[in-house]
C-alpha cells in the first residue's frame, strides 16, 4: 500500500512537471525567444535582490533571536578561563567575516541586478586590473594574518601543560563503548599504573594492583571539580576513539586507545552560579515540564554535561556524565565521601595481590585536611611517594611481583 | 540575434576549413571502429562524450540514493518520537517495532545511512559525477582533440567506478548492515567487527569499493593530464585555455598525488583487520577481551586519510569553480575578470591543499605545536579563495547578464561559496575549532561550501552544456523553479545548523534526548528535516526535466546557441565520434574575447585582426 501510494505520487509529480514544462515552452514559442530572455532577466535579477535582502535580514534576525538560546552570549558565556579568550576570538572572527559576508552578498546580487541584460545594451570589455587584484589579495592577507596571530596566541595558552610547581587537580577520564570512567588519584596525588591486558569486568581500567599508587585511586560516577583551580584531565580510551567534550567549558580532546592525551583548563563558574545566571533569562524561567506545575524551573535543572564528540558506535549519543563545579571546600567534602576502588571492590578478593597481607592505605582526605589551605602549592606526588606508605612486607611482595 | 548566429556558424565552418589542421581523420573510416553497435556505442563506449554522459547519469543515480539516505536520517533527527512503521516495507528489519507497534529507525541503520550518505556524495557524486562528467565531456572538445589520449583507459575508468558502485550497493543489503563508522572510517571503530556490526563484512566491501573507485580516479586522472598537456590543438597555449580546463587539469593532478596515499592508508587498515598487524591498533579491550595489538596509532590513519581527505574537497570544488568561471563569463558577455589571477589562485589552492590536512585533527591528540603550521596554511588558503570570489563578482560588473538557469546557478554558487567559505575561517583557527570541531557548525560549513556549492556548479554545467550533450535544451522555466527553490531551501537546511553547532550540538548523534544541553532544539531539527524533504522533491524536478529534455526538449538550431568563444561550440550540433567531421580547428586567441570592440564575441578559431596584432594581445 505504501509502495503503491509512493509510486502514484511520483507518477503524478512527473506528469505535473512535464505539463508545466510544455506550457512554458509553448508560451515561449508564441512570444519569441528574445522577449522571453529579456523578461527572464527582468524578473530573475529582481528576485535576486529580494532574495538578498530577505536572506541578509533572516541571517541577522535569526542570529539575534538565538543569541540567548544558542550562541555563546548571555547565559552561555564560557565557564572556563580559556573559554573567555576563545569566545573573544570567535567574536573577532565573526566581526571580520560578518562584514565580508554582508558586503559581498550585497555586491554580488546588486551587480547581477544592475548589469542584467537589457535590449540594446552591450557589456564592457574589462579583462583585468592588476592594482585591484593586489588590493584584494593584500586585504584578506592582512586580516588573515591578524586572525592567525590572535588565534595561535590563544591556542598556545590553551594547550599549555601545567607548570612544574603549580597546584592543580588531576583526573583521568577513560571512554569506552558506551560510557565514561572517571578516576581521581586519591590522597597520594598519583594515578596508579595500568595494563590494558588486566582489564576485566571487575577491573574496568586494567589497574595494576601491585602498584600501591592504585590503592587509593577513586572511581567516581560524576566529575566534581573545585572552582578556579587548574584541572588536568588525562584522557584515554579503552576500545575505540572517543572525544572528551565539555561544551560549557569549551573543552574538547580525543581519547585515543594506546595514546594518552590531556587537556588543562580552569573552571570559573560553579554549577550553582551558572544556574543563578540562567535564572535571569526568560527562556529559562519556565517550568521543566509545562504540564506539571510542581516541577522545577528550567534553570534549576541545569547541569554541566560531558559528551562524546567522536563517533564511537551505536551508543555514541548516550555517553553522558554530569560535571559539577563546586567551591573548594565542597570539593574536599565530596572527596571524603569517596572511597578507593581498590578498597571497595578488590581488597581481599581473588585479584588482590596483597590478599591476607597487611598494607597501609592512607585514608582519603586526611592528607588534604592536614594542609588544606587553599593557596597551598605542592607537588603532591613528591609529598606522598608510595615508598613511604608501603611497609616492608608489601615492598617485598611488590618487588617480587614486578619481577 | 538569430541571424547573426547563423552568420557566425558559417564563419566558423569557413574558419576551420581555412585555418584548420588536417589530420586526415575522415580517411580513418571514423565511426566504424568504435560505434558499430549498441553495446560499443552506449555501454562499452570509448567515446569521451558518451563516457562523460555515463558518469553524469550514474552520478545522478547515486545522488538520488544518497539524498534518500539523508532523508531517512533527517526523519530520525527531526521526528524521533514519530512512528516510523510505515517505512518497514522499504527498510525491513532496520525499522524496529516496540511492543506497542511503534516503529523506529535502528541506530545501526541510522549510522549506516549517515556513513553511506557521506561516502556516496563525496566520492560517487561530487568526484565522479562532477569531475568525471565534465572532465571527460569537455577536455577533448575544448582543447580541440579528437578524443582522450587513451580512450580505452577512459572506458576502464568508468567501469571501475561502476564496479565500485555495485560493490557498495551490494553492501547495503548485508545482514550485518553496511559500514556505519562515518565516511572517514577512523579505526579502531572501522577495524574491529566487535565495535560495530557494520565494521564486519560491510567495512570489507566499503574498502573494496573505495579501492576500485581510486583505480577509476587514477585512470581518469592520468588521462586528463596527458590529454591536456599533449593534445591541445595548434595555437592553444596554456594561457589561452578556458578556466574549465585549468580546473580539470589541476583537479586531476591533485587526485593523482593524493588518492594513492588513501589507498596506502586503506591497505594498512586492511592488514590490521585481516592479518593481525597493529598499524592503527594499540591496547584495546573490547567485547570482554584484551586484543593482542600493541604499538599502533589510530592517529596515523587520520594523517593518511586527511592527506587525501583535504585535497579531496578541492577535487570537488575546483571543477565547479572552473565551470562557474566559464558560465559566468559567457552569460555576462564579459571576459572572466583577472584570468591570470584566477589561474594562479587555482594553483595556489592546489599547492596549499596538501599542507592543511591536519586542520581536521586539531583535537585528535596531535602535538599542539604541529597544529600551528596547519592553522597558518589553512587561513592562507582563504586568500586565493577570496581572490576568486572578488574576480567572479568583478566579472558581473558592467556585464549584460543573461539570466538563464546555468547562470543563476553560477551566481548561486558564488553566494554559497562566500557563506560556506567564511565559516571555514572559524574552523581553521585551532583555538575556535576546539569548541566547534565535530559539531553541526562543521556540518553546516562543509555542506554549504563544498556540498551545495559543488552541486550548484554541476547544475550550472549541466544546464549550460546540455545542448552540446544532447542537441536539445533543458526547459528554462523548470530550471528556474529548480534554482530558486534549491537556493532558498539549501540555506534553510544548512544555515540553522550553525546555531546548533555554536550551541555545542555534536554531529553524528542518533538522538539528543540524553543530554539536557542538546535537547532543546527539536523545533529547529524538525524545520531542517522538512526543508530537506522539500529540497529533495525539487531535485526531482531537475531529474524529470533532464530526462524529458533528452528526448523532447527544444531542439538546438544553431551550432553556438550561447555565443561562446570556445572550441566545443564549433563542432556540429550533434557531435559524432572524433568531434570535428573534417579538420581540427586551430586557435588564435584566448577564450574570453567577449564584447570586444563592436563584436559580441570572437571565437578562439578566428585569427587576430591587424589592429589586435599591433596591440599584442594574447
Amino acid at each position: 500500500m505504501v509502495l503503491l501510494l509512493t509510486f502514484l505520487c511520483l507518477v503524478l509529480l512527473v506528469i505535473v512537471v512535464i505539463q508545466i514544462g510544455r506550457v512554458s515552452e509553448m508560451a515561449g514559442l508564441i512570444r519569441g525567444e528574445e522577449d522571453v530572455q529579456n523578461d527572464s532577466n527582468y524578473w530573475n535579477s529582481r528576485m535576486g535582490m529580494v532574495f538578498m535582502v530577505l536572506f541578509l535580514f533572516a541571517t541577522i534576525a535569526s542570529a539575534y533571536y538565538y543569541k540567548n538560546y544558542m550562541l555563546g552570549y548571555g547565559p552561555h558565556e564560557a565557564a572556563s578561563l580559556h573559554g573567555v579568550a576563545m569566545d573573544q576570538l570567535f567574536n573577532v572572527t565573526l566581526f571580520f567575516t560578518g562584514i565580508v559576508f554582508v558586503l559581498t552578498q550585497i555586491v554580488l546580487f546588486w551587480f547581477a541586478y544592475k548589469y542584467r541584460g537589457v535590449e540594446g545594451k552591450k557589456a564592457l570589455h574589462i579583462s583585468h586590473d592588476n592594482k585591484l587584484e593586489l588590493v584584494w589579495t593584500a586585504i584578506p592577507a592582512v586580516v588573515m594574518a591578524i586572525l592567525v596571530i590572535f588565534g595561535l596566541n590563544t591556542w598556545n595558552e590553551i594547550m599549555q601543560d601545567v607548570g612544574p610547581d603549580e597546584d592543580f587537580v588531576e583526573l583521568e577520564m577513560t571512554g569506552y563503548q558506551f560510557g565514561w570512567i572517571a578516576r581521581y588519584p586519591g590522597s597520594d596525588g598519583v594515578l596508579g599504573s595500568r595494563d590494558y591486558r588486566q582489564t576485566s569486568g571487575t577491573n574496568p581500567l586494567g589497574q595494576v594492583w601491585e602498584d600501591p599508587a592504585n590503592h587509593d585511586d577513586i572511581h567516581a560516577n560524576e566529575i566534581v571539580l573545585p572552582v578556579n583551580k587548574k584541572v588536568k584531565v588525562r584522557l584515554t580510551a579503552r576500545d575505540v576513539l572517543h572525544s572528551f567534550f565539555l561544551p560549557h567549558f569549551r573543552v574538547k580532546m580525543d581519547c585515543v586507545p594506546g595514546t594518552p592525551t590531556f587537556f588543562v583548563f580552569t573552571p570559573t563558574v560553579t554549577t550553582e552560579e551558572y544556574r543563578q545566571n540562567l535564572s535571569k533569562y526568560p527562556e529559562y524561567q519556565v517550568l521543566e515540564d509545562p504540564d506539571d506545575p510542581s516541577s522545577r524551573m528550567l534553570w534549576e535543572t541545569f547541569n554541566y554535561e560531558l559528551a562524546c564528540a567522536e563517533l564511537c558506535g551505536t551508543g555514541h549519543a548516550s555517553m553522558r556524565m554530569i560535571v559539577r563545579v563546586v567551591e573548594e571546600h565542597e570539593y574536599e567534602q565530596w572527596l571524603e565521601t569517596q572511597s578507593s576502588y581498590y578498597l571497595t571492590s578488590i581488597r581481599g578478593g581473588d585479584q588482590d595481590p596483597f590478599k591476607g597481607i597487611d598494607i597501609e592505605i592512607d585514608p582519603i582526605g586526611e592528607a588534604s585536611d592536614e594542609d588544606g589551605s587553599e593557596n597551598k602549592v605542592s607537588d603532591s606526588s613528591e609529598e606522598i611517594g608510595f615508598e613511604e606508605n608501603v611497609d616492608e612486607d608489601t615492598e617485598e611482595v611488590f618487588s617480587e611481583l614486578m619481577q | 540575434m538569430a541571424q547573426t548566429q547563423v552568420a557566425v556558424q558559417d564563419v566558423s565552418d569557413q574558419l576551420i576549413e581555412k585555418y584548420g589542421y588536417d589530420d586526415h581523420f575522415h580517411e580513418h573510416h571514423h565511426g566504424d571502429k568504435f560505434q558499430t553497435n549498441f553495446i560499443t556505442h552506449y555501454i562499452f563506449s570509448m567515446d569521451h562524450k558518451m563516457i562523460g554522459k555515463q558518469f553524469l547519469i550514474t552520478g545522478m543515480f547515486w545522488a538520488f540514493i544518497g539524498g534518500l539516505m539523508s532523508l531517512i536520517f533527517r526523519l530520525q533527527l527531526g521526528f524521533p518520537e514519530e512512528n516510523m512503521a510505515w517505512l518497514q516495507p522499504f527498510l525491513g528489519k532496520w525499522i524496529v517495532l516496540n511492543d506497542a507497534g511503534i516503529g523506529s529507525i535502528s541506530p545501526e541503520f541510522y549510522y549506516a545511512m549517515v556513513t553511506m550518505h557521506g561516502t556516496i556524495l563525496v566520492f560517487f557524486v561530487l568526484t565522479a559525477g562532477l569531475s568525471g562528467t565534465f572532465s571527460n565531456f569537455l577536455i577533448p572538445l575544448q582543447i580541440g582533440a579528437r578524443d582522450m589520449a587513451s580512450p580505452f583507459l577512459n572506458m576502464l575508468s568508468y567501469w571501475f567506478f561502476f564496479l565500485a558502485g555495485v560493490v557498495l550497493f551490494f553492501s547495503l543489503f548485508l545482514s550485518t548492515g553496511a559500514f556505519s563508522g562515518g565516511w572517514v572510517a577512523y579505526p579502531p571503530l572501522s577495524a574491529l567487527p566487535q565495535a560495530a556490526s557494520g565494521s564486519g563484512a560491510g567495512m570489507t566491501l566499503w574498502l573494496l569499493s573505495l579501492t576500485l573507485f581510486v583505480v577509476s580516479v587514477l585512470l581518469g586522472g592520468i588521462n586528463y593530464v596527458t590529454t591536456i598537456i599533449n593534445m591541445r590543438t595548434k595555437g592553444l597555449s596554456m594561457w589561452r585555455l578556458p578556466l574549465t580546463i585549468w580546473a580539470f587539469l589541476i583537479t586531476a593532478v591533485i587526485g593523482l598525488l593524493s588518492f594513492p596515499v588513501l589507498v596506502s592508508g586503506f591497505l594498512l587498515l586492511f592488514f590490521d583487520r585481516s592479518v593481525g598487524t597493529s598499524f592503527y591498533l594499540s591496547e584495546i579491550y573490547i567485547g570482554g577481551q584484551a586484543l593482542d595489538h600493541v604499538g599502533g596509532s589510530p592517529i596515523l590513519y587520520q594523517h593518511l586519510f586527511w592527506f587525501l581527505g583535504h585535497p579531496e574537497v578541492y577535487i570537488i570544488i575546483l571543477p565547479a569553480m572552473g565551470i562557474v568561471s566559464e558560465v559566468l563569463a559567457i552569460h555576462s558577455r564579459k571576459p572572466i575578470f583577472g584570468y591570470k589571477a584566477m589561474v594562479f589562485s587555482i594553483l595556489a589552492i592546489a599547492f596549499l591543499s596538501f599542507l592543511v590536512w591536519a586542520h581536521h585533527m586539531f583535537v585528535s591528540g596531535i602535538n599542539p605545536y604541529m597544529a600551528m603550521i596547519f592553522v597558518l596554511f589553512t587561513l592562507i588558503i582563504a586568500v586565493p579563495s577570496a581572490v576568486k570570489v572578488f574576480n567572479w563578482i568583478a566579472t558581473l560588473y558592467g556585464g549584460s547578464i543573461r539570466f538563464n538557469s546555468a547562470n543563476l546557478f553560477s551566481i548561486g554558487f558564488v553566494s554559497m561559496f562566500i557563506s560556506g567559505g567564511l565559516t571555514g575561517i572559524f574552523l581553521g583557527n585551532s583555538a575556535i575549532d576546539i569548541q566547534l570541531h565535530d559539531t553541526y557548525f562543521v556540518v553546516a560549513h562543509f555542506h554549504i561550501v563544498m556540498g551545495v556549492a559543488a552541486f550548484f556548479g554541476t547544475f550550472a554545467g549541466v544546464y549550460h552544456w546540455f545542448p552540446k550533450m544532447y542537441g536539445r535544451f533543458m526547459n528554462e522555466f523548470l530550471g528556474k523553479i529548480h534554482f530558486w527553490f534549491t537556493l532558498i531551501g539549501a540555506y534553510l537546511i544548512f544555515w540553522p545548523m550553525h546555531y546548533l553547532g555554536i550551541a555545542g550540538v555534536p554531529r553524528r548523534y542518533y538522538s539528543f534526548d540524553t543530554f539536557e544541553t542538546f535537547s532543546h532544539f527539536s523545533g529547529m531539527n524538525q524545520f531542517i528535516t522538512i526543508a530537506a524533504i522539500l529540497v529533495f522533491v525539487v531535485q526531482l524536478v531537475f531529474v524529470i526535466n533532464f530526462f524529458y529534455s533528452i528526448w523532447y526538449g527544444k531542439k538546438v538550431k544553431v551550432k553556438n546557441p550561447w555565443g561562446a568563444t570556445t572550441l566545443e561550440w564549433t563542432t556540429p550540433i550533434n557531435v559524432g565520434h572524433g568531434n570535428w567531421p573534417g579538420k581540427i580547428p586551430t586557435v588564435h586567441r584566448w577564450s574570453y574575447d567577449y564584447s570586444k570592440g563592436e563584436r559580441d564575441f570572437i571565437s578562439q578559431i578566428e585569427p587576430l585582426s591587424e589592429e589586435e596584432k599591433k596591440e599584442g594581445v594574447h
